[in-house]
């Protein structure tokens, strides 16, 4: 007995569409959530993906079928049917994915905004930071109240209170390593933050462009020389994860990575505290800052991938930067 | 003056002898031919193709391993900084005029473009432009990425960069005296029979690539100007130690690089369009919902051009206008595919090389058209932006469609190129291997960028290795198996059995006339009485022309 | 001997279309294989050059829109515009220059209104007036450069300033040259009549680009 077509189409929907709620959920293709960021941007991959693997069985299905099913019989030299279109169906084929994209803009506008995406355009953020190149133009505020904003992730909406003032950690990219100037006077080509508090990156490009890329944490900020860029991450999983440079630098591109650690919150305290106590006893190098690229070797690029970074005297050219950065510091200090 | 067959007069006797018009030499020279400039520019493409795909075949091998032991970095910069220019503008752009060249004046019934002379010049900039570049190699490649970005451009080097902007200015120059011709010669010189709804879709296609062209790429010139003047001149343009702003530059540069993708894409949609309904033996579903869309994905292109730069220096407002532009375009290229396959559903599918790859072509243009919207979304491409990801998708979307798109339009319009037909057993391998190696190339990059692994290196972290080698080994079954259309194309060119005026039985007008054409395409030029795609209503003789793989001279209707 | 007789009957009758030719080009039992673009197989086609420099002019805008939008987007970030220390810019000798420039727009027309009577004449004073206009542009442009203070490389703003008008100037100079050699080809009696004088309109549709693309040159750089 033949199985209506009908039925059986209405089985293939069904199973198309359990196989890919079933997928969007279960994919495995993306690395840990370790931000409040990342917890935002799965959910919505996942939802993208579930509507990418129904419509990939769906038309890849309908194709196949075709190929098979209406494949021309040996001999036969007639024509198919005279079938120029279906309003009906084009329409319909036409509005459901105008409607299906329109929802995810909506749903990406509200993931976009929950990780503060449209934070930096309240101009009440606080006085600008003088870029450290000398600049023509200020790309964020000037007197006048200008179009553009700065470019990056804000804060979080409602995550930064009177009593739990954001960490803000200046970030240096340079060909080809990260420096990071902490409060404190702490400087490290490491990043450590405590679990679960809001952390401000300040990105400055001191040569060509770089970019700022936490994979497990799902943000990314292009550094531009220049101009200050900004990215506020929340860690909510302790542990050691890659910070990559994610845009074209040079040739060592592929060797500009460096580390970010989320310590408990007493870790953290430990941290800070040793490395000011050094600080204090006068060792002024950088810490856990990579040689310059032409004195590595093979060995010594892939070693970060391996294990965490040890530590390096900072070559003479870096030495004065790291005055720079102490100078950047004290004005960041002064506000 | 050109080299070709004097002007002959011929009694009743003398016999019309097919393949004898044209020298191989004239294929060399500075024709003012449509055809034999279509055919030159396909032919140079492919040249470039070849050269492309070996820079990609030893960036893979380099890839196999997480060290740079095959090459050092910054040779590898200069390979993947020459892959992408010389695969974009020496071979999509040039193949896609080529066809439109070879194709438009015949579709429409017109013995010529509108300006065959410009239409020569415009090919003859080609060489030097890829000449220029791929020398470069030699001295100093250019080693910025095929977007050159500043400031890192105007610091790897003033001989390879100075000849990276040479090239392009060369190129895209060829490239709008091209557009000229196309969007004058479509409006102007179709059969009066002809109106614009009774054109064959791609026709449609070389409009909305034409305005595209034309718009867009004088804009990629000043961009480059500029660029010039600050690598040459010492002015600060896009240099912020004098002032400038490395962004203006991604905007002006992606104001035409973002149309670009559509200028490599619609000329292949417009001939997919022809060899679907060609060879299901059915009209094209939704001819005007095709043709429409064409242009309208021709005018959205030019208001997506910031989804390049989701992490780049854009405030929220811009990231999330361009964000709502992007998604829309999804629309109008869904309808495409979604007609595509209404246009197969119940028709009477041929397993030809052509169908094979057209097939092929949507199978794989819908993988990379998926990818290409979950990068719309801002929040997501700001993870993936720079990574393996986008790698995968454009990918899927230019190999997918654009080469897989340029091999369909070969096999189907070989036999009224050449004269010849090609073979189809050989052709069908050349399928499988392609969509095979292709596949096993480009879906691991998916899962690369996902979990971390960004662009533009020759080292990486050694957890992405085993994805790696698996992607090299597809790059290597690609490099293979590009032989056999090699072999199939160039022996069929000699030695294939000789092909009707319509092997295929087609509707269009270049198929009612000789195989190669005469060199004024028609003895008279013609008159419509059915539309391009009437299929099913009895136009065409339901047999095999009887001189399909015959050898020997084409039998006269008496 | 097989031969195809001249109606053109393709090699399996198809009855998709019908041939139908304008003109009876071709005598009974013959086949011309003609020359590219030889008359002897070639209808009367109009004359689409016009419409040709038209997309082209089009493309060319482009052009200098691009530049415009780089120079619109660099003095609205600015803190400071012109940049601290540049001296402001003459406006007297440019604004003298831009109208003979926009004069010249008006002389080149009374060359094609000319050349619409068959006065070759005419065109010809109408054209050297029209070249005088703008070689004393260019000289006036040329003199202002040597009176500026500031260099190529000076700022943002200089940049922009030589640039923009220098890439303007060029178009100027080709626009002049063009104008030579229509003037050139005016010496063959009868190149350019009522019915053929596709060389001056062209030029005269450049002409008035270059004008336009000069007055909104003028108000970005000088008067805004």
């Amino acid at each position: 007995m033949k199985i209506p077509s009908s039925i059986l189409t209405l089985l293939v929907g069904i199973f198309i569409t359990l196989a890919s709620l079933w997928y969007g959920q279960n994919h495995g293709l993306l690395p840990v959530a370790a931000s409040s960021e990342a917890e935002l941007v799965d959910g919505l991959f996942n939802t993208m993906m579930t509507i990418g693997f129904g419509l990939f069985l769906l038309v890849e299905g309908a194709l196949i079928y075709a190929a098979i099913a209406f494949r021309r019989k040996e001999g036969d030299m007639s024509d198919g049917e005279h079938l120029e279109g279906n309003i009906p169906l084009e329409i319909v084929w036409t509005a459901i994915p105008a409607v299906v994209v329109l929802g995810i803009s909506i749903y990406s506008f509200d993931v976009y905004s929950r990780m503060g995406g449209l934070e930096l355009m309240n101009h009440d953020m606080g006085a600008m930071k003088a870029p450290s190149v000398e600049v023509a133009y200020a790309p964020s505020y000037d007197a006048d109240g200008n179009l553009i904003s700065e470019a990056g992730l804000g804060i979080m909406p409602g995550m930064a209170t009177e009593e739990n003032p954001v960490l803000s950690i200046e970030v240096k990219g340079l060909q080809y390593a990260f420096i990071f100037n902490y409060p404190n006077g702490i400087v490290d080509g490491e990043l450590h933050v405590p679990i679960n508090e809001p952390v401000e990156l300040n990105l400055n490009a001191q040569d060509v462009l770089h970019a700022f890329w936490l994979p497990e944490f799902r943000v990314k900020q292009d550094m531009i020389p220049g101009q200050e860029t900004k990215l506020v991450i929340n860690p909510i999983l302790e542990g050691t994860y890659p910070v990559v440079c994610a845009e074209l630098c040079g040739p060592y591109h592929g060797g500009m990575r460096t580390q970010l650690i989320v310590h408990s919150k007493e870790d953290y305290e430990a941290w800070v505290d040793s490395r000011v106590t050094a600080m204090n006893a006068g060792d002024t190098t950088i810490a856990n800052l990579p040689k310059a690229p032409a004195d590595r070797t093979e060995a010594e690029y892939l070693a970060p991938f391996v294990e965490p970074l040890q530590l390096a005297v900072a070559p003479d050219s870096l030495a004065s930067l790291h005055e720079h950065s102490l100078h950047g510091h004290s004005t960041h200090l002064a506000q | 003056m050109t080299a070709i067959a004097e002007p002959k007069t011929l009694s009743s006797e003398t016999p019309l002898i097919l393949g004898n018009e044209r020298k191989w030499t004239d294929y060399f020279g500075f024709s003012t031919d449509h055809k034999v400039i279509g055919i030159q520019y396909l032919v140079t493409a492919f040249f470039f193709y070849l050269i492309g795909g070996s820079l990609a075949t030893v960036m893979r091998t380099e890839l196999a391993t997480p060290a740079p032991d095959i090459v050092t970095p910054d040779v590898y910069n200069g390979l993947l900084t020459l892959h992408g220019t010389v695969m974009l503008f020496l071979w999509i752009v040039p193949a896609g005029a080529g066809l439109a060249n070879y194709l438009i004046p015949l579709m429409i019934g017109a013995r010529d473009m509108a300006f065959p002379r410009l239409n020569a010049i415009a090919f003859w900039l080609i060489p030097p432009s890829g000449l220029l570049l791929v020398s470069s190699f030699f001295f100093e490649p250019p080693q910025a990425g095929w977007t050159s970005y500043p400031p890192l451009s105007l610091t790897t080097g003033m001989l390879g960069e100075g000849i990276w902007i040479m090239s392009l200015l060369i190129g895209g120059t060829a490239s709008i005296l091209g557009g000229i011709n196309f969007l004058v010669t479509i409006l102007k010189m179709r059969v009066p029979s002809m109106s614009l709804t009774d054109m064959p879709l791609f026709c449609w296609a070389m409009i909305a690539t034409s305005l595209l062209i034309l718009i867009s790429t004088p804009v990629l010139a000043g961009a480059l100007i500029l660029l010039a003047f600050d690598l040459f001149a010492g002015t600060a343009f896009f240099n912020p130690t004098g002032g400038g702003n490395p962004v203006v530059y991604q905007h002006m540069f992606w104001f035409y690089s973002h149309p670009a993708v559509y200028i490599f894409v619609l000329p292949l949609f417009g001939a997919i369009s022809e060899v679907v309904s060609v060879h299901a033996r059915k009209p094209i579903f939704g001819y005007r919902a095709i043709a429409y869309s064409s242009i309208v994905i021709s005018f959205l292109g030019l208001i997506v051009w910031a989804h390049h730069m989701f992490t780049s220096g854009t405030p929220p407002w811009l990231r999330m206008f361009f964000m709502i532009t992007t998604m829309v375009i999804a629309v109008p290229t869904g309808i495409k595919v979604f007609g595509w396959v209404a246009t197969l559903w119940r028709g009477k599918i041929a397993y030809t090389s052509a169908m094979l790859f057209a097939m092929g072509f949507i199978a794989l243009f819908l993988i990379g058209g998926i990818s290409g919207v979950m990068l719309a979304a801002v929040p997501f491409d700001i993870h993936v932006h720079d990574t393996y990801f986008v790698v995968a998708h454009f990918h899927y979307v230019l190999f997918g469609a654009s080469v897989f798109g340029v091999f369909m339009a070969v096999y189907h319009w070989f036999p009224k190129m050449t004269g010849r037909m090609m073979n189809e057993t050989w052709g069908r391998i050349h399928f499988a291997l392609t969509f095979a190696g292709m596949n096993l190339t480009f879906m691991p990059m998916h899962e690369l960028g996902l979990m971390g692994m960004n662009r533009r290196i020759a080292l990486y972290d050694p957890q992405f290795t085993d994805l790696n080698v698996l992607a090299t080994i597809g790059s290597y079954l690609m490099a293979v198996s590009t032989i056999p259309f090699l072999i199939n194309a160039i022996w069929s060119w000699r030695y294939g059995p000789k092909a009707p005026a319509n092997p295929w039985r087609a509707l269009t007008l270049e198929w009612q006339t000789l195989s190669p054409p005469a060199i004024e395409n028609f003895e008279e030029l013609p008159v419509l009485k059915t539309g391009p795609y009437d299929y099913g209503l009895g136009y065409i003789a339901e047999e095999d022309p009887e001189e399909l793989y015959a050898h020997g001279t084409p039998i006269p209707a008496t | 001997m097989q031969t195809l007789d001249a109606s053109f009957a393709p090699l399996r009758p198809l009855r998709n279309y019908t041939m139908q030719s304008s003109i009876d080009t071709t005598a009974e039992g013959t086949i011309n294989i003609a020359q590219e673009g030889a008359a002897s197989h070639h209808e009367e086609h109009p004359d689409h050059r016009l419409f040709g420099v038209l997309v082209f002019l089009c493309a060319e805008s482009m052009l200098f829109m691009g530049l415009f939008i780089a120079y619109i987007t660099f003095r609205l970030i600015a803190t400071e515009w012109p940049p601290t220390g540049t001296p402001s810019l003459e406006i007297l000798l440019p604004g003298i220059n831009s109208l003979i420039l926009i004069s010249s727009s008006f002389v080149i027309h009374k060359a094609d209104t000319a050349v619409k009577k068959n006065d070759v004449d005419g065109v010809r004073t109408w054209f050297s007036l029209t070249i005088g206009m703008g070689v004393v542009f260019l000289l006036g442009q040329l003199y202002e450069y040597s009176n500026l203070e500031f260099g190529l490389r000076d700022n943002l703003f200089a940049s922009t300033f030589y640039v923009l008008t220098g890439f303007h100037g060029l178009h100027v100079l080709l626009g002049i040259l063009m104008m030579f050699a229509v003037l050139w080809r005016a010496r063959k009696p009868g190149h350019y009549s009522t019915e053929n004088h596709f060389g001056i309109e062209a030029v005269e549709l450049y002409w008035h680009f270059v004008d336009v693309i000069w007055i909104i040159l003028f108000i970005l750089l000088y008067l805004w």
